[in-house]
């Protein structure tokens, strides 16, 4: 079956931003298809380059682009979304006059149309809300 | 290529207090864009965002209200909240700001299974 998932949870303030990733590994495990995984408001967080958890606990970003690489997947971060966070590409810094970019490598600024896409081609949307 | 899945946007949260609001409306109007057929539903606190007089200036926020009245453009016509939330809120169909459907608690698992995909803000 093919699945999309939408993570709209903060990587470090809650719980539901692991559980997608959890998630997300054991549809593959399974044999099911991931098409997209959209980060959507403070799901966008995990996105940013600069995260630096302590070492004894999980790094969810790496943990997502290790995933994304073996698998292939397209993990699709909300232009308008991770903008106002601070999450930027080379672009978008260059738009706001920023001095970096941050957005780590393996994800995608892009807008809420590869969510509807998402939604239309996928059997099952998934939302990993808080 | 898109297909015209229908998508049934369930709000649960206040207008003001968290991005959530905000975000489904900026869902729903871009899959309505992509001319998918978008019903949204209201149930608990997500009430609220339907109120008339919302006046969230002291919060330095937009009216949420406002952003509402756009949905008819969008061909967002299907609006439900159920009787009984609304009564247990105490309010009455006059104090909201957009026309709504009025259903029972029990239609809510109908209206689930009538679209493709349902997403929860």
């Amino acid at each position: 079956m093919k699945f999309s998932l939408i993570v709209h949870a903060s990587p470090f303030s809650a719980q539901t931003s692991s559980t997608a990733y959890r998630y997300a590994k054991c549809l593959l495990e399974e044999g099911h298809q991931i098409f997209r995984i959209f980060y959507y408001g403070d799901g966008v967080l995990v996105a940013n380059q600069q995260i630096a958890p302590p070492q004894d606990e999980t790094n969810l970003l790496s943990s997502w682009q290790s995933l994304a690489k073996t698998h292939n997947l397209d993990l699709v971060v909300c232009i308008a979304a991770a903008v106002k966070r601070g999450v930027l590409d080379d672009n978008e810094a260059q738009r706001y006059d920023k001095e970096n970019a941050n957005l780590a490598l393996g994800f995608e600024l892009s807008g809420l149309g590869q969510l509807a896409e998402a939604i239309a081609v996928s059997d099952r949307v998934i939302t990993f809300g808080n | 290529m898109i297909d015209k899945k229908s998508i049934l946007i369930i709000n649960q949260s206040a207008p003001y207090g968290s991005s959530k609001a905000r975000e489904s409306l900026d869902v729903a109007l871009t899959c309505s864009i992509f001319e998918m057929p978008v019903s949204l539903l209201f149930i608990g606190d997500g009430l609220y965002q339907l109120i008339n007089n919302q006046s969230p200036d002291a919060l330095s926020m937009k009216k949420h209200e406002a952003m509402l009245s756009a949905l008819p453009m969008y061909d967002i016509e299907n609006i439900y909240i159920t009787e009984e939330d609304l009564e247990s809120i105490g309010l009455t169909e006059n104090d909201l700001a957009i026309p709504v459907t009025l259903i029972q608690r029990d239609a809510i698992a109908s209206l689930i299974q009538q679209n493709d995909s349902v997403l929860t803000f």
